[in-house]
């Protein structure tokens, strides 16, 4: 069967005044899929997801969803969690969730039957009855996702879920997104956290400046970035690796020595160097995680 | 799976929620409280007034003691009540007087009586003893000659002037001061308190960031009417306790009777304060939604806040003066100060049916125009948090 098509942004671009926040920007989720969406801070993901959401308008470009360019009423159906947490302190919790759910559309028993669940499933039970603000920060969290989730959406959009939470907090996130994508439901989220996107994300897109810059699933991007070989040969003196052509030395401490290789550069001659300067007792091969690339990337647009 | 959600559901759900915190709060409570007991006072404070200017305690002393029926009677029918009091000894009166437990003391022959009184002699009470000791003289005089007196004095007493009426205004005048007086600043603190009120919810769906989630699932001008339609809802159920407590304390205390220009002006109270909310609340919201902090509100609001005041004294000084001017007029059709002067004018009986449908007229069209200014500045401003944003570019962008 041919997967129907998710959530797709579509060349959208948005300004500023003078300042461009996002342009061209393109990419897709699809159903089932669990979308990572990484960027250094004013990359543009926030302002991508409230243009998904509807919550700002785009200058140009198109959002669609199941192939649709979206609705009001289609947007009713997605989950969403703002970077900037928003609840009405003053209400209750259980109250706020069923406010919220027909605010979604949801008949009045459902949006009660919704709340009540999530309000179980979350953990919040004895805090049902009680305002917001007098939850401590975790809980309130815990409400932030209840409310994105209570109304059943079709499509996640969470913008910097994890931020804040306790390390109980970030299992019991994880395993409701990954439910949720399980469930055939397009889940995106931002994350600072490089190393939960790794584990947790199907695919990936890294923004920079409004761009997105690479769009792969982790281990393709791994794949195709430059490689590092990492050798410790502990008589070796400082810049021995400095003068062999095609290798640049990006860190050397101790005998312990990383180095970026060119296309087509052998590494045997980097062996055989190394094996000059007296015995070798590591000369391994490491494909760059996440946070390298996505160091690379930023490096690169500066 | 949900329903679709029709653009009047979302308003009325953003209602419901406004309507069901808001009246469950002991601010709520406490305020239509206070309100009341301000109001009960009031009214209260003001029929005693009212009755006061009417009543008078008169001490009378040696010969003029006498004379207690002939004032008691004479005063009444010029509307004024007096309560007589004998007093043997003048000085004592005198003390009396000095402490406020007389109006007056009147010593002396009926022929030539003395009234001492601490500051002045209400006119009431001189017209009437002038009246009874001329009557004593001419008595006295007449009886020395050939007629009866008695006969001469009915004749007397039976004249009176025709009077003829060229703007009959009634006589509840008063009444209908009081009532002009009491909706005006009913509707003052209304709007003032449920103006203010949309803005700081405004404000705080702002700061506490609820707004984005909600932005998602409502239009802006679905929220805006939303907080609007229930802050006034609340507002008006708060005034239809308060107004409902007036006039049971005024009828209770005969401050009022339950005539036509009571419950006109209520009517017109209430009719007036929708306008007046639907105007000014809408300016409050798009107001608030330029700044991001609740200690921010007032600052941005003065500049409206300062109509309203302006319109409030100008109403009561209207009032009070009972002024018909070509200025009352013309500030009476403008949108900004006819809800708070309009229902004055109407209690009064000074606001033609043409005056009013003028200006009723005006306030829908300057509810249209600020509704539409201020959902262009609301959906600009509500999502740009930081520092306040300038009222140029959230018109303009």
């Amino acid at each position: 069967m041919v997967p129907e098509a998710g959530l797709e942004i579509d060349r959208v671009s948005k300004r500023y005044g003078d300042v461009v926040a996002l342009s061209d920007m393109t990419f897709d989720v699809r159903p089932g899929e669990l979308f990572g969406f990484v960027g250094s801070n004013g990359a543009g993901k926030t302002t991508t997801m409230r243009i998904a959401l509807g919550v700002l308008e785009a200058d140009s470009g198109a959002v669609r969803w199941a192939g649709e360019p979206t609705t009001l009423s289609s947007r009713r159906r997605f989950g969403y969690m703002p970077e900037e947490r928003g609840l009405y302190p003053k209400m209750k919790v259980l109250d706020q969730l069923i406010y919220l759910a027909k605010l979604h559309g949801m008949p009045a028993n459902d949006a009660h039957r919704a709340a009540d669940d999530w309000i179980v499933r979350l953990g919040l039970r004895e805090r049902r009855l009680d305002e917001v603000q007098k939850l401590s920060l975790g809980n309130q969290q815990r409400v932030q996702l209840a409310a994105a989730l209570v109304h059943d959406p079709e499509v996640l959009v969470l913008d910097e879920p994890f931020s804040g939470l306790d390390p109980v907090a970030v299992d019991v996130m994880s395993q409701v997104l990954k439910e949720k994508s399980a469930a055939g439901i397009p889940v995106v989220f931002s994350s600072h956290q490089l190393d939960l996107v790794q584990r947790l994300c199907d695919r990936v897109g890294i923004v920079n400046k409004g761009r997105m810059v690479a769009c792969d699933t982790v281990d393709a991007l791994r794949s195709a970035g430059a490689s590092e070989l990492h050798v410790h040969a502990p008589a070796a003196p400082p810049g021995w690796a400095a003068g062999i052509a095609g290798v640049t030395v990006v860190s050397e401490q101790d005998g312990h020595t990383s180095l970026r290789v060119g296309d087509g550069v052998d590494d045997q001659v980097i062996l055989r160097a190394a094996l000059d300067t007296g015995p070798v007792h590591e000369f391994s091969r490491h494909r760059p995680s996440l946070a390298d690339l996505f160091r690379d990337v930023v490096k690169e647009g500066r | 799976m949900s329903a679709e959600l029709k653009p009047a559901q979302a308003v009325f759900l953003v209602a419901g929620r406004e309507l069901n915190t808001k009246l469950r709060t002991r601010s709520f409570v406490i305020s239509t409280i206070v309100s009341v007991v301000v109001l009960a006072a009031f009214v209260l404070l003001q029929s005693s007034t009212f009755d006061e200017g009417s009543r008078s305690r008169v001490g009378l002393s040696g010969q003029a003691t006498a004379l207690g029926p002939d004032i008691v009677e004479s005063a009444k029918q010029i509307g004024h009540q007096v309560a007589i009091v004998d007093i043997a000894d003048p000085a004592q009166g005198e003390q009396q007087v000095k402490d406020n437990d007389l109006d007056a003391l009147v010593t002396g022959p009926v022929g030539s009586l003395q009234v001492t009184v601490k500051d002045k002699l209400n006119t009431e009470l001189r017209n009437t003893l002038n009246g009874l000791m001329r009557q004593q003289i001419l008595t006295s005089e007449l009886s020395q000659t050939e007629l009866d007196p008695k006969e001469v004095l009915a004749t007397a007493a039976a004249a009176q002037v025709k009077v003829t009426e060229l703007e009959p205004r009634g006589d509840d005048q008063g009444q209908r001061l009081a009532i002009g007086l009491i909706v005006a600043f009913l509707l003052y603190m209304a709007l003032m308190i449920y103006g203010q009120m949309v803005a700081q919810g405004v404000v705080e769906e702002k700061s506490s960031r609820v707004v984005e989630i909600l932005l998602a699932t409502v239009r802006p001008w679905q929220l805006l009417a939303g907080k609007v339609l229930g802050l006034g809802l609340v507002g008006l159920i708060q005034f239809a306790v308060i107004t409902a407590v007036g006039l049971v304390a005024g009828l209770a205390t005969g401050a009022l009777t339950l005539s036509g220009a009571a419950i006109g002006g209520v009517l017109a109270g209430v009719f007036w304060y929708l306008i007046g909310f639907f105007f000014y609340a809408t300016i409050f919201a798009a107001l608030g939604s330029l700044v991001s902090r609740q200690e921010d509100t007032q600052s941005v609001l003065t500049p409206v806040t300062m109509v309203i005041v302006v319109g409030f004294i100008f109403a009561i000084n209207l009032l009070i003066s009972n002024s018909d001017s070509t200025l009352t007029m013309v500030m009476a059709i403008l949108p900004p100060f006819a809800p708070i002067l309009m229902p004055g004018l109407t209690a009064l009986g000074l606001a033609p049916i043409w005056l009013q449908a003028v200006a009723i007229l005006l306030s829908f069209g300057g509810i249209a125009l600020v509704a539409w200014l201020g959902g262009r500045i609301y959906r600009n401003a509500v999502l740009r948090t930081g520092s306040r944003v300038k009222l140029r570019e959230a018109v303009s962008s």
